[in-house]
């Protein structure tokens, strides 16, 4: 073998060239590519925008203030000046409906965020560490997982005296991260046994520079995902909770107080429920479209096509 | 090449239990060997025979709950398998480095190949951003990676088997080890890279001074790279002795086993000739000593009796109750 006459070197040859590119870079290309994530991305930064300054989109009709109601135009259809029409108490549904997407998007992205920064601690813990850890973080969510979400979460806002973003926000976390925290920390157990982790101990790497840097990078995109899928699931169960009567409560105003407000009339009066229903549906599917974009944005090695 | 006599690594009667179910497993039964400066010793065996197993123990990466690890591993004099956790990884790429069987799989695969490398020397070496940059891509340019600092930038799956096997010996260089352990660092390798990662291999060894545990189940790579050889046969070093002198004089069944079952040009047209039956089963390894099943030379005292570890010349030992008695196959 020793006569063996090696060619010059086999790194000169066969170079992808797109392989130069980096990370973020190939990642964003692909996706500006895709006509579904453009629509999805346009309507989410929408939506956020208008969640941060209602007032340069509500009065777009000449009537912006959402709290200037006459009984006189009591559940008017859409009209001039008005094109969502009014609600039962003479409202533009419109600057409702605009109003109503502060506290839906805020809702929407702190429950995710609180259930997210859970799972992600709780479940890197316990799938790193196991034992004891592990088995308590694990009893704990199953005690969680246990409860009927809907169930669960009507108990506890019937508890908390005040229902705002913040206590609607957590009950719906607090019945969202047992489902994370699992795919976390399975996630974690198959990160574990590569042999990069092996190869980083190797060469003297601490338990928190391992799940720092190796193990969360390998194992977050799942969790990533499914929050961001779940985003959407959020904002429709605080119209659920709300519509059920525990969750925001008046003067707030949200899609869901105009969905449970619509309840009783839109068969008399269907503009009540369809406008904001249309917003919170076309935001949901955004938010779905948007996670699953992230997903391929994670993982580099979905880059190369 | 001059070799420094005190030894640099010492294992001493290494036994590694694996509990799994219940049951032990018995990866590593009293493994001893040193190895001192500049010197390479190739650690033979064929799969599950505990090469990998040892050289885990000696790096300190076995999980402490599923393996039971005892005897020594001896760094410089200070015993590795005694000092605490912490204290250790001072050890792990500074002073003893590994690289893996397969690159692909020991590479993160979601952060660039070179910021892994100069990972290693802002932990390590505290170095700044830039400064690890640039030492980075002297590393990448010294395993010859052609146009270093352009693949900087790229991920593991990007790269080719032999460039990724570079990047694992870049970054186990990267803290210049005194001992650095390849497991199998060829073997996902084709016929023509591997050579190449060998040639570097070595060249990198006389360069450093470095030592070399070259894990391995080729026999003829090991012949080429290796001052000495211990061969393992299921969890013990069945014999060892300088390459040269265990190759023509094996003293184990075993490895003249082995050496009768390699191909040679000489004896072309005949029959090549196998060690018939298979390797035991770590849950069930037959009594006396574990080999005897499947030795030709096996008498009633092999099936009782694990022997003894008999040195037959001077630095030359095998683990058979009739090591004089052994004799490769004659060549021709």
């Amino acid at each position: 073998m020793s006569n063996v006459t090696v060619p010059a070197d086999e790194s000169g040859q066969a170079w992808d060239i797109e392989a130069q590119a980096s990370l973020s870079h190939t990642a964003l290309a692909r996706l500006l590519r895709r006509p579904s994530f453009l629509v999805a991305a346009f309507i989410v930064v929408l939506m956020i925008v208008i969640a941060a300054v209602p007032q340069a989109f509500a009065g777009w009709f000449g009537h912006g203030d959402p709290r200037a109601c006459d009984l006189v135009n009591s559940a008017i259809g859409p009209s001039s000046g008005h094109p969502f029409g009014f609600d039962k108490q003479g409202c533009d549904v419109y600057a409702n409906v605009i109003y109503g997407t502060r506290d839906s998007i805020s809702i929407g992205l702190l429950a995710s965020m609180f259930g997210l920064v859970m799972a992600v601690v709780l479940g890197s813990v316990s799938g790193y560490y196991l034992g004891v850890v592990d088995a308590i973080v694990s009893r704990l969510s199953d005690v969680f997982f246990g409860f009927p979400f809907l169930l669960g979460a009507l108990v506890l806002l019937t508890a908390f005296r005040a229902h705002n973003v913040w206590t609607v926000s957590l009950a719906i976390a607090l019945f969202t991260w047992p489902t994370l925290t699992r795919l976390m920390r399975a996630s974690m157990l198959t990160a574990k046994e590569h042999d990069y982790v092996l190869a980083a101990r190797s060469l003297g790497a601490s338990d928190w520079r391992l799940i720092r840097r190796h193990l969360l990078p390998n194992a977050i995109a799942p969790v990533i995902v499914i929050s961001a899928l779940g985003v959407g699931a959020v904002i429709a169960a605080e119209a659920t909770l709300t519509f059920l009567g525990v969750g925001l409560q008046q003067p707030a105003i949200s899609w869901g107080l105009q969905l449970s407000d619509a309840q009783s009339d839109f068969q008399v009066y269907p503009h009540l429920l369809i406008f904001p229903a249309l917003f919170l549906s076309l935001t949901v599917l955004a938010f779905i479209v948007l996670g699953d974009a992230l997903e391929d944005v994670l993982d580099p090695r979905r880059n190369d096509d | 090449m001059t070799i420094d006599q005190t030894p640099l690594l010492a294992v001493r009667d290494l036994r590694v239990d694996f509990t799994v179910r219940r049951c032990v497993l018995n990866a590593v039964r009293g493994v001893s060997f040193t190895l001192t400066r500049g010197e390479t010793l190739a650690v033979l065996g064929e799969s599950g025979s505990g090469k990998s197993v040892t050289a885990q123990a000696v790096m300190g990466l076995l999980d402490p709950r599923r393996a039971a690890v005892s005897g020594a591993v001896e760094f410089a004099g200070i015993d590795l398998l005694r000092t605490h956790r912490a204290e250790r990884r001072r050890y792990q790429g500074r002073r003893i480095a590994m690289i893996f069987q397969d690159a692909l799989a020991a590479l993160n695969p979601v952060v660039s190949v070179g910021s892994q490398i100069a990972e290693v020397l802002r932990v390590h070496d505290g170095a700044s951003k830039s400064a690890a940059r640039t030492r980075a891509i002297e590393l990448m340019d010294r395993v010859r990676i052609s146009a270093a600092a352009s693949r900087y930038d790229s991920y593991p799956h990007q790269l080719s088997g032999g460039m990724r096997q570079r990047i694992m010996i870049a970054m186990a260089l990267a803290l210049q080890p005194d001992i650095l352990i390849a497991d199998e660092p060829t073997t996902a390798l084709d016929v023509t890279v591997q050579a190449q990662i060998m040639q570097l291999l070595m060249q990198l060894r006389d360069d450093t001074g470095m030592a070399l545990l070259f894990i391995t189940h080729d026999l003829a790579v090991s012949a080429e790279v290796a001052d000495r050889i211990a061969v393992m046969y299921s969890g013990r070093i069945v014999e060892s002795g300088s390459a040269a002198e265990v190759y023509a004089n094996p003293r184990h069944p075993y490895t003249a086993g082995l050496l009768n079952s390699v191909p040679r040009v000489a004896a072309r047209g005949r029959r090549l000739t196998p060690i018939a039956g298979s390797p035991p089963s770590l849950t069930a390894l037959p009594s006396g000593c574990t080999f005897h099943p499947r030795c030709p030379i096996a008498r009633d005292i092999c099936r009782t009796d694990d022997p003894p570890v008999l040195t037959t010349s001077p630095g030359h030992t095998s683990a058979c109750h009739f090591a004089e008695e052994v004799h490769r196959e004659p060549v021709g």
